[in-house]
């Protein structure tokens, strides 16, 4: 345990004082900023309209949660696809570059301990740069009414394919010492999950349903709409739990090769 | 306190090791030499766990680096070729992190610390960042990790290269001083450094043993260099031969 703690503490360090943290919350929240914006003023623009042309009626089925929350989320998820990969790119890569590798595997820490620890403060890191984006909500709260309840599903989910992005973004860092790979694989893994549910409606009745259930956006997006159940939760735990397990084997494969 | 038997390392096709034998007694300083690609760098690889071995064992303090590699790791000191210092990291915190992860207590970190920056000279950078400093430097931070949680063991990939002939000085001293109460293995190829510093030296050339003898026995008729030459030269008959054509068509 002393060991994982070690680790995150030495991994949150290096985000920290290298400039690679601040690009990426700066990138992060301007392009999140943009979205909120849009979002805000077509919405804004569409209540006006409504309530201009056919009274009452048809502005009340105006929603935060449905044009600006939902949307939100999604356009956050993308950007998530593609920033992950960047950040944990170097957790593996990097140390076997400069060596300190070898440090690491000749020291008597546990490679499940140094898999945990790596990823535990990639995870703490995304957190942060997720939660800094609740500004969003905490405005709508301030001058809307939208559904807490529904806000807050759709940021579990988020914060659920976050980690899961994070783990196979680990796994993809530590099959290379290359920084380049390990970022371009991570991202066509993730890009992969997110869009591998596309052919689902021709592919038939086995594989259909198949290719939904491994799809992260299906998951996501019943979350976004509020609907959490088990087995969104189940499949990003599997994920997780999966990714990390083929971390620890991949790390532990140089033991035994 | 070392025992490397039958150690074979094939990368693919390639046979880096080849049977190689040879033991190190608790607290004797090895100095092991060779020429450049003859093997040293993936013995001490495999010595301190972090290349499987082939075939062939390795035991450490009398635990095998294969069953028990955690016990083995516990025990051993190891500046690898490239010192492995994170580039954005002062040099206290560098070292603070690495007597963590070696599992030294919380409380005796300080003093560690304080010990190995004042034996490796590096208490004017102790805030430096490692990516900042020279050559002579890192090296002398590499070797301040390999030693701060005073291991039993020392496996050291040339110490002193890079360093100019004052810290050569002063690392040989340290090391020296280590011997005793530490057990080591230093590679190297200067061979004056083996004479001032070990006490029993091995040779290997082209991933096999080619001499393995006590300093005191090895320099009683001949100079060290004169006993390298002569056993890197055995080993390589068809260097000879290339050397003899190369001076046929010369003449």
């Amino acid at each position: 345990m002393r060991n994982v703690l070690t680790i995150i503490g030495k991994e949150l360090r290096s985000y920290f004082v290298s400039p690679v943290a601040y690009v990426v919350l700066t990138g992060f929240l301007l392009l999140g900023g943009w979205f909120f914006f849009n979002l805000l003023s077509r919405f804004s623009l569409l209540l006006t309209l409504y309530t201009q042309f056919q009274g009452g009626e048809a502005a009340n089925r105006l929603n935060l949660n449905d044009y600006v929350i939902a949307p939100l989320m999604h356009n956050l998820s993308i950007i998530l696809v593609i920033l992950i990969p960047m950040i944990t790119m170097r957790a593996y890569a990097e140390e076997k570059k400069s060596g300190t590798y070898e440090l690491l595997l000749t020291s008597p820490v546990r490679t499940g301990e140094l898999v945990l620890g790596k990823f535990l403060a990639s995870f703490l890191f995304v957190w942060i740069m997720i939660g800094l984006t609740g500004v969003y909500p905490v405005i709508l709260l301030a001058f809307g009414n939208p559904e807490v309840g529904v806000m807050v599903a759709g940021y579990l989910g988020l914060l659920l394919l976050a980690t899961s992005f994070v783990a196979v973004g680990l796994l993809t860092s530590s099959f290379t010492e290359n920084q380049i790979i390990a970022a371009v694989s991570g991202l066509v893994a993730t890009l992969l999950l997110y869009i591998i549910g596309w052919p689902a409606e021709t592919a038939g009745n086995v594989l259909g349903p198949l290719l939904r259930y491994l799809s992260v956006t299906e998951h996501f997006a019943d979350m976004v709409k509020g609907l959490i159940d088990t087995r969104g939760l189940v499949y990003f735990a599997s994920l997780i739990a999966l990714a990390l397990f083929l971390t620890q084997r991949s790390v532990e494969s140089l033991r035994w090769r | 306190m070392i025992e490397v038997q039958h150690l074979t390392k094939r990368y693919g096709d390639l046979i880096a090791v080849s049977d190689i034998s040879f033991g190190v007694a608790a607290g004797q300083i090895l100095g092991f030499l060779g020429p450049n690609g003859s093997g040293k760098t993936t013995t001490m690889r495999v010595i301190t766990g972090f290349l499987p071995a082939t075939s062939g064992t390795v035991k450490v303090a009398g635990f095998d680096i294969f069953d028990d590699s955690f016990e083995v790791r516990k025990r051993i000191g190891y500046l690898p070729e490239h010192p492995p210092l994170y580039d954005d990291m002062t040099v206290t915190a560098y070292l603070r992190f690495v007597a963590r992860i070696k599992g030294m207590p919380g409380a005796e970190i300080a003093d560690a610390l304080d010990r190995a920056l004042t034996r490796c000279g590096l208490t004017t950078v102790a805030d430096r960042v490692t990516g900042h400093l020279s050559k002579g430097f890192r090296q002398r931070v590499g070797l301040a990790q390999a030693i701060i949680h005073n291991p039993a063991v020392l496996v050291l990939d040339e110490p002193t290269i890079g360093l100019d002939p004052q810290q050569i000085i002063e690392i040989r001293a340290l090391i020296k001083e280590l011997a005793g109460t530490h057990t080591v293995i230093l590679s190297t190829h200067i061979l004056p450094e083996v004479a001032q510093v070990c006490e029993k030296v091995v040779i290997i050339n082209a991933g096999r043993v080619v001499m393995e003898d006590i300093l005191a026995n090895l320099t009683q008729e001949q100079t060290l260099e004169d006993v390298f030459l002569r056993v890197i030269a055995q080993e390589e008959p068809h260097n000879d031969q290339l050397q003899g054509e190369v001076e046929e068509t010369a003449g």
